[in-house]
């Protein structure tokens, strides 16, 4: 899972069945320090979040479409939770 | 799931036969503000998208998923026509 912030949303009226009802968010992945990790991805929303939320991103096939409740259906990311706060420990690496 | 546009179509005469049948289209990865990223490559299409057009594409296992029950060999597919990208950056936190 990867730590994102939602920048966006897609339109999209053809698209396929399992989609419908649920929002295609655009993610931007993020490092600890909040800077960008590499390029902005879709996603299927499964926690109704919305632009500007800092979010948990699955990137595994299995975990997103079940997490949207749609198995077998052509989900490869998915918003799955909010992130309140990040931690890190001192003196682990 | 990826942004990205039609830019050119494949064909295989001899190929696996589950393949058969197969749009094959050649597509060019596009960031959020639609500047190229990345290598194109193939995907199979579930849509009908045509030349030019702005799509969105599935990638892994789950990119065989729309073909179902037939089990298609198809590693990255096009699963949504885009009508609109709405994209708010510089979201406040």
């Amino acid at each position: 899972m990867l730590i994102g912030r939602v920048i966006g949303q897609l339109v999209a009226t053809h698209k396929h069945p399992s989609h419908e009802g649920r929002k295609v968010l655009i993610v931007q992945p993020l490092n600890l320090d909040g800077s960008d990790r590499g390029d902005a991805v879709l996603a299927l929303d499964a926690v109704d979040a919305g632009v500007g939320d800092r979010i948990l991103l699955s990137t595994d096939g299995w975990a997103s479409s079940s997490a949207a409740g749609r198995p077998q259906s052509p989900i490869d990311m998915a918003v799955i939770g909010f992130i309140d706060e990040i931690e890190i420990l001192r003196g682990v690496s | 799931m990826f942004l990205g546009r039609v830019v050119g179509c494949v064909w295989a005469t001899s190929k696996n036969p589950s393949l058969e049948g197969l749009r094959l289209l050649l597509v060019q990865p596009l960031t959020p503000e639609l500047q190229k990223t990345g290598k194109r490559l193939v995907c199979a299409d579930w849509t009908g998208a045509g030349a030019g057009e702005l799509v969105y594409w599935v990638r892994g296992r789950e990119a065989s998923m729309p073909f179902l029950p037939r089990q298609v060999p198809a590693d990255a597919t096009i699963v949504g026509i885009v009508d609109e990208v709405e994209l708010k950056r510089s979201a406040p936190c």
